[in-house]
């Protein structure tokens, strides 16, 4: 499985795919499987599943919050294997987006093989670079995997070359110096970085970037795909369901909701403005 | 002052053979900063007007050198020569205020003008503080939620120097929690903020770095000894919780091969009983705060809490060259129990006059037990050195509770 179908088919239609990201076991297992067939159903062209960790550096508070209450209510990685399998079964390219101890503690090169045999199409990994990352690469080159590694606006040219030659599927772009979280306004340091990302990577890689960190509605999401091959989105999603509590019913049709603006949103490109 | 040995790491931060430990697991946004950082701490030290104002500031102002004491009335009780080398009476009370003066003055030469740190017990957000108001740059710490009521003095005091202290109660709000979300801030916050990482630990080049501005610990120790004694001591020890105390002390003998290098690690309620943090001795090998380490975790690779009565011990991690160092089986490391610890801190304090801290007590109780060993096969030449790391006054809450203190009509026990 590879995500490279889903940028294909958002290309072709002249605009960006929508990437949507949920925590595995939030609010428990069942209810995260419920939650991305909707985001499936709704909109997304690509699924991200986070694998909930005890220290995730990258995260603000919403999605700390989130995979707190997943490893609270016992979540293990072979519940986000599951998960995976659920959500893939439906056809859309699923990441698993993760931090790297439980990865090594899993065993590398098991982990790749219970991710593609769960039908998977790659990881995400925010605290390993390419030249820390040696061992997934030979995993992921294996079991013919998407290797999503990420760029920043601090990112010299050197690094950005070396970070999307090594990389498979798609390139993840920090529109911001910051951790996870929603922003009311979209950062101008986004723009340069993926013009970066596309003109520093191999000559016909045509590998697409795409840009998260802080995307919450529809009208911010079309302006990021004015410039971007895809809109990452996950704090957004995640503080819907907390915002909905034990209403799980609500939670979902909110969810459904904010999903069908995004991906209207990437529909509309920069027509609509922030 | 820049160390060359056998036992450094490689110019990525990967100690040992195949690059087992250490190295730099960190999000792509902060690899810049970790560059730029190691080449400006890299000029630094190859600079004399640097080496120079650091050394000046560390005896003008934190009264550097320490003194190397012999402890004559232990030494009496365990039958051989017992060395303290006394960090306790450094400014702010413990070796961290080498770190960070290092640290910071190198801040300055980088032309930012904020710090950030992390802290446990308060000692490294104290030493922060100061340096920071010392040096005239603003300072933010983060201080676990549940550490800032068990060390409300620390916060009191690095309020009082100026600095902010945010509380972080998430994760088990304690010093990894701290840890984490210095990240965030600086992450955030790097192009004018500096990380000021308080221990051995972490992405390189901290682990290297801090060794190398706590390295006077050992290679002063090593010259007063050998201008005393004439020779090397037999056994070095110190506490170990992320490890720069012992990492600054055991960098001074680590190519005397015949010195043996003992770490104190915090056996908590013991090490069987699960309540502990003794990373080395119970952990597995893993990657946490930026490098791969010995660590405290489950099955799932998620990082479990620790236990200690010192909250200066009390993380699930260690420094990487520390994994490296008992990997290779140059330095030992084993558990001393909270019981085993305060039992020591009564001794030290009733047989020389010295209240030290509780994580140093770990060290002076292993090292008596050493001592003795060495006492019966080498005789009442031998000597055992003990970084005395910091002073005890931060703990008399816990000796308090632990010993039934405060009551003027009550005997102690102890």
């Amino acid at each position: 499985m590879s995500t490279t179908p889903a940028f294909e088919r958002a290309r072709s239609e002249g605009r960006a795919a929508l990437i949507g990201y949920l925590p595995a076991g939030f609010p428990d297992v069942p209810g995260a499987v419920d939650a991305l067939h909707v985001m499936v159903d709704a909109g997304c062209d690509v699924i991200e599943i986070g694998l909930p960790y005890s220290d995730p550096v990258m995260d603000g508070p919403t999605i700390q919050a989130a995979a707190q209450q997943a490893l609270d209510a016992g979540c293990r990685t072979t519940d986000v294997l599951r998960t995976v399998e659920a959500v893939a079964a439906t056809g859309t390219p699923t990441l698993v987006m993760t931090y790297w101890n439980p990865v090594e503690r899993y065993g590398v090169e098991r982990f790749a093989a219970d991710l593609a045999s769960a039908g998977g199409a790659g990881l995400i990994t925010p605290d390993i670079t390419p030249d820390a990352g040696e061992a997934w690469i030979a995993a992921a080159d294996a079991h013919d995997l998407d290797k999503v590694f990420l760029v920043a606006p601090s990112s010299t040219d050197e690094r950005v070359a070396m970070t999307t030659a090594a990389s498979r599927g798609f390139v993840y772009a920090t529109a911001v110096m910051g951790v996870t979280g929603a922003r009311t306004t979209t950062s101008d340091l986004a723009g340069p970085l993926v013009t970066r990302a596309r003109a520093l990577q191999p000559k016909d890689a045509h590998l697409p970037v795409g840009v998260g960190l802080g995307v919450s509605n529809g009208d911010q999401a079309a302006v990021v795909a004015a410039y971007a091959d895809g809109v990452i989105v996950g704090s957004a999603f995640v503080r819907t369901l907390l915002d909905a509590g034990t209403d799980r019913a609500a939670g979902l049709a909110a969810l459904r909701t904010l999903t069908e603006d995004l991906a209207a949103g990437v529909r509309r490109g920069d027509a609509g403005g922030a | 002052m820049t160390s060359t040995s056998r036992y450094d790491a490689d110019e990525r931060g990967y100690f040992g053979e195949g690059g087992q430990w250490g190295g730099r697991f960190m999000p792509e946004a902060l690899v810049a900063a970790l560059d730029e950082l190691t080449s400006a701490w890299t000029e630094a030290m190859a600079d004399p007007s640097f080496i120079g104002e650091f050394e000046a500031i560390l005896r003008d102002y934190a009264n550097v050198p320490s003194a190397l004491y012999e402890a004559t009335r232990l030494s009496e009780q365990v039958g051989c020569r017992v060395l303290l080398k006394r960090e306790d009476l450094n400014h702010t009370g413990a070796h961290k205020i080498r770190n960070v003066l290092g640290q910071a003055l190198l801040t300055k030469r980088m032309g930012k003008k904020r710090v950030i740190a992390e802290t446990g017990a308060g000692q490294h957000g104290v030493a922060s503080a100061t340096a920071a108001a010392y040096l005239g740059l603003d300072c933010t710490v983060y201080m676990g939620a549940v550490d800032t009521k068990r060390q409300a003095l620390n916060v009191a005091r690095m309020q009082l120097l100026g600095a902010e202290v945010v509380a972080v109660d998430t994760g088990s709000g304690t010093l990894k929690d701290a840890i984490n979300e210095a990240f965030r801030d600086w992450v955030s916050s790097v192009d004018h903020t500096a990380y000021l990482f308080g221990t051995a630990a972490g992405p390189h080049p901290f682990p290297t770095m801090v060794r190398e501005f706590c390295r006077g610990i050992g290679d002063e120790a090593r010259a007063q000894v050998l201008e005393r004694y004439g020779r090397l001591p037999d056994a070095i020890a110190a506490c170990v919780g992320g490890g720069s105390n012992a990492i600054g002390l055991f960098a001074g003998f680590l190519d005397d091969e015949e010195v043996a290098i003992w770490g104190f690690e915090p056996g908590g309620d013991g090490v069987e009983t699960g309540r502990h943090a003794a990373t080395i001795t119970a952990g597995g090998s893993g990657v946490l705060h930026g490098a791969r380490t010995y660590l405290l975790q489950d099955e799932d690779g998620q990082t479990v809490e620790s236990h200690s009565i010192s909250a200066g011990l009390d993380y699930p991690g260690v420094g990487p060259q520390h994994s490296h160092l008992a990997h290779i089986g140059r330095a030992r490391y084993a558990p001393v129990t909270d019981a085993a610890a305060m039992e020591a801190m009564a001794l030290l304090a009733r047989t020389e006059g010295i209240i030290c801290a509780i994580e140093s007590a770990h060290a002076v109780s292993g090292a008596l037990d050493v001592a003795r060993e060495l006492a019966a096969t080498k005789g009442p030449d031998a000597i055992v050195l003990i970084n005395l790391s910091g002073r005890g006054d931060k703990d008399m809450g816990t000796a308090i509770e632990w010993f039934g203190l405060g009551d003027a009509q009550k005997d102690v026990e102890a």
